[in-house]
């Protein structure tokens, strides 16, 4: 039975039906309006709730940022840790505890500058986590200053005169590093996004998704994307589904009509750490 | 090599007694990065482990290592990684994240000369006041310094010991003097070892505080045991639940200082040698006790009044014990591996004649050095 309430002589339900999964008494949350990282959440709570996975077994991981933010609105066992040192926290969870479903959820910044090297060895390693990364091209929570996805020629806060440093092509590097799964999509594949994380859960090994989100009042607004709406139109017409495109091409310069490569570009099967490491422990003990 | 607890008499360097003092201890997760000279710790781990069914994990550096270390002690595991000054430096930060999370955890630092990369290979004390404030904020913490291949098992035990009754990182301050040096270890059977087992918390309802401040020690909530619990590297209340109240701040602060201040008497150690009726103590800790005990002595048999309190944690400072010496004594006289770290907190709690002996030359302070300082006063 759902509680019901009357509101202006219309009866609404006291209880949003994901309450229980998220900590409903600490919203609303800190994200700016327009911001992609509801619709992150909304997909991720989903996917949990959709998923084989008893909610005890599911962790989630984050490091420092505004997605960082995003597990402390989840009523799971949630992890908010230092900057960049999301992966190896999760590393040492999962190889400690191998029934456990370790997710991280965190941004660009956090998880390609600070803690750039900790996630290609968690990739060379196949840690089975899956590391959802929400790219917004600038470090959102310090006031959108320019970073290893700042698209070259973007004003930040920091590159007053335009961005002139190359930024990184995510879903290249890290299936250059090995991971088995690798995917994009931007905050408006919300169905892409909720059947990828699913998927996510299933890869046995690394699962990666960059998640291109809008940043309305920092990278957007100095970029010609006037607020969140404007970023989505610019997914809605230049997104480009292609799940074989070709790695080294799709980086992003986020400028009309320069395409949004989006899709599941990765899926195969390699052992992972966890299986390796459990045949060595029956080779020492015997 | 068997999966047997290994239980006798052993002739063992320092390094190899620590990593036997954490199996016994119950550790079972070790993450790390090679650095002399503490990698035979690593090396003896990663043979050690898998044998008792633990996870040796060889992270990509320091700063990883002390995250997984922290993740695998959420998951409920004893951990521990171990490192020399360079690689002590870089932990700092999640030093603070294991603080404020309040994950048990022990850090072996196999003290070398320094600054920088300093003098790989020879013996230094310098990291004793990183240890007490490196990482930023304000916290407590608990540092052993073994001086011998026996307290390098003992107190690693020990080490895990306080790490899982009081929810903290703690720290094993060895050097490299003791890490590299073999002698007799003694490892008695697992029923004459005092093992603390960590305080879990039970399956709770929605009233359940994972970080109640009421408690020095609230029972831990494990990842995947049903508690939902959120662990915060932001100051946090007692749900975990992130919070930029003062009271709050001002709560937690209270809560995870305290646990160390309100127990001292179950934590600080120390060792006395003919303080009783000397004139002169000199205060020394680690390697250098060795050296002091042994100008100590050559002191008596010259006929002075001399005597010798070890440090066996140099943190928290044993002030109640420092200050009882201070009273008495004419003059202390503190030999470190560095310049003056530990005379400083010696110099607060006394009020008598303080002389520093300021080893730096990456050797055993030579105990000519201080017999020479007590033959003077």
């Amino acid at each position: 039975m759902t509680e019901v309430e009357l509101v202006h002589g219309v009866e609404i339900s006291v209880k949003h039906p994901r309450d229980e999964l998220l900590r409903a008494d600490r919203l609303p949350h800190i994200w700016c309006p327009g911001c992609g990282l509801g619709i992150v959440t909304k997909c991720l709570v989903e996917a949990i709730r959709r998923s084989d996975v008893p909610l005890d077994r599911h962790v989630v991981v984050s490091g420092i940022g505004c997605t960082s933010r995003l597990p402390g609105y989840l009523n799971l066992d949630t992890y908010h840790t230092t900057h960049g040192r999301a992966i190896p926290f999760a590393t040492g969870l999962k190889i400690a505890n191998p029934d456990l479903e370790v997710t991280v959820v965190a941004g660009d910044g956090d998880l390609f500058n600070i803690g750039g090297n900790h996630l290609i060895h968690a990739i060379r390693r196949n840690v089975d986590l899956n590391v959802f990364c929400v790219n917004n091209f600038n470090y959102g929570m310090t006031g959108g200053q320019f970073g290893a996805t700042t698209p070259i020629g973007a004003r930040t806060a920091t590159t007053p005169y335009g961005n002139f440093e190359a930024p990184f092509n995510l879903p290249y590097i890290v299936a250059a590093a090995g991971a088995p799964f690798v995917a994009r999509w931007t905050t408006l594949h919300v169905r892409q996004l909720l059947r990828v994380m699913r998927r996510a859960f299933q890869i046995q090994g690394l699962a990666f998704v960059e998640i291109i989100s809008p940043c309305p009042p920092t990278f957007g607004e100095l970029n010609n994307f006037e607020d969140g709406y404007a970023m989505m139109e610019y997914f809605r017409n230049y997104s480009r589904v292609d799940d074989h495109a070709e790695l080294s091409t799709i980086g992003l310069s986020m400028k009309p009509p320069d395409p949004v490569v989006v899709g599941n570009f990765v899926d195969t099967r390699k052992p992972t750490y966890h299986e390796l490491e459990r045949e060595l422990i029956e080779r020492a003990r015997n | 090599m068997s999966a047997e607890p290994r239980v006798g008499e052993f002739f063992m360097a320092g390094n190899y007694a620590c990593a036997e003092g954490a199996i016994a201890a119950g550790c079972r997760f070790y993450a790390g990065y090679p650095i002399t000279p503490s990698s035979e710790i690593a090396e003896h781990m990663s043979r050690r482990l898998p044998q008792v069914g633990g996870h040796y994990v060889q992270m990509e550096d320091e700063i990883g290592s002390i995250a997984a270390i922290l993740g695998a002690s959420n998951a409920g595991m004893k951990v521990m990684t171990a490192t020399s000054g360079p690689g002590f430096s870089l932990m700092m930060e999640s030093i603070g994240l294991g603080v404020i999370t309040e994950t048990p955890c022990v850090v072996v630092d196999v003290q070398r000369g320094g600054p920088s990369t300093g003098l790989p290979t020879l013996v230094g004390q310098a990291d004793m006041m990183q240890v007490r404030w490196g990482s930023h904020g304000d916290y407590e913490v608990i540092a052993f310094a073994p001086n011998s291949v026996q307290e390098m098992f003992d107190l690693t035990v020990k080490a895990f010991n306080m790490a899982e009754k009081f929810r903290t990182p703690v720290f094993v301050m060895a050097d490299q003097i003791i890490a590299h040096m073999t002698d007799r270890l003694v490892i008695p059977p697992p029923e004459y070892i005092e093992v603390v087992q960590r305080k879990k918390a039970m399956k709770q309802g929605p009233s359940f505080l994972p970080f109640d401040f009421s408690q020095d020690f609230p029972p831990m909530a494990i990842a995947g045991e049903g508690h939902h619990v959120n662990v915060d590297s932001l100051t946090h209340d007692e749900r975990g639940y992130p919070s930029a109240k003062h009271d709050v701040s001002e709560r937690m602060l209270e809560h995870l200082i305290g646990k160390i201040r309100n127990n001292l008497e179950t934590i600080v150690q120390v060792e006395h040698y003919l303080t009783d009726d000397a004139k002169v103590v000199v205060i020394a800790y680690g390697s250098t006790s060795r050296s002091a005990l042994h100008a100590v002595k050559e002191a008596r048999r010259a006929g002075m009044k001399v005597g010798l309190l070890r440090l066996i944690t140099p943190w928290p400072f044993p002030v109640r014990e420092v200050e009882r010496i201070g009273a008495k004594a004419k003059a202390v006289v503190v030999p470190e591996i560095n310049y003056g770290q530990i005379e400083h907190p010696v110099r607060e709690h006394v009020d008598c004649r303080v002389i520093g002996i300021h080893h730096a030359a990456g050797s055993l302070v030579p105990p000519d050095k201080i017999y020479a300082a007590l033959e003077k006063l």
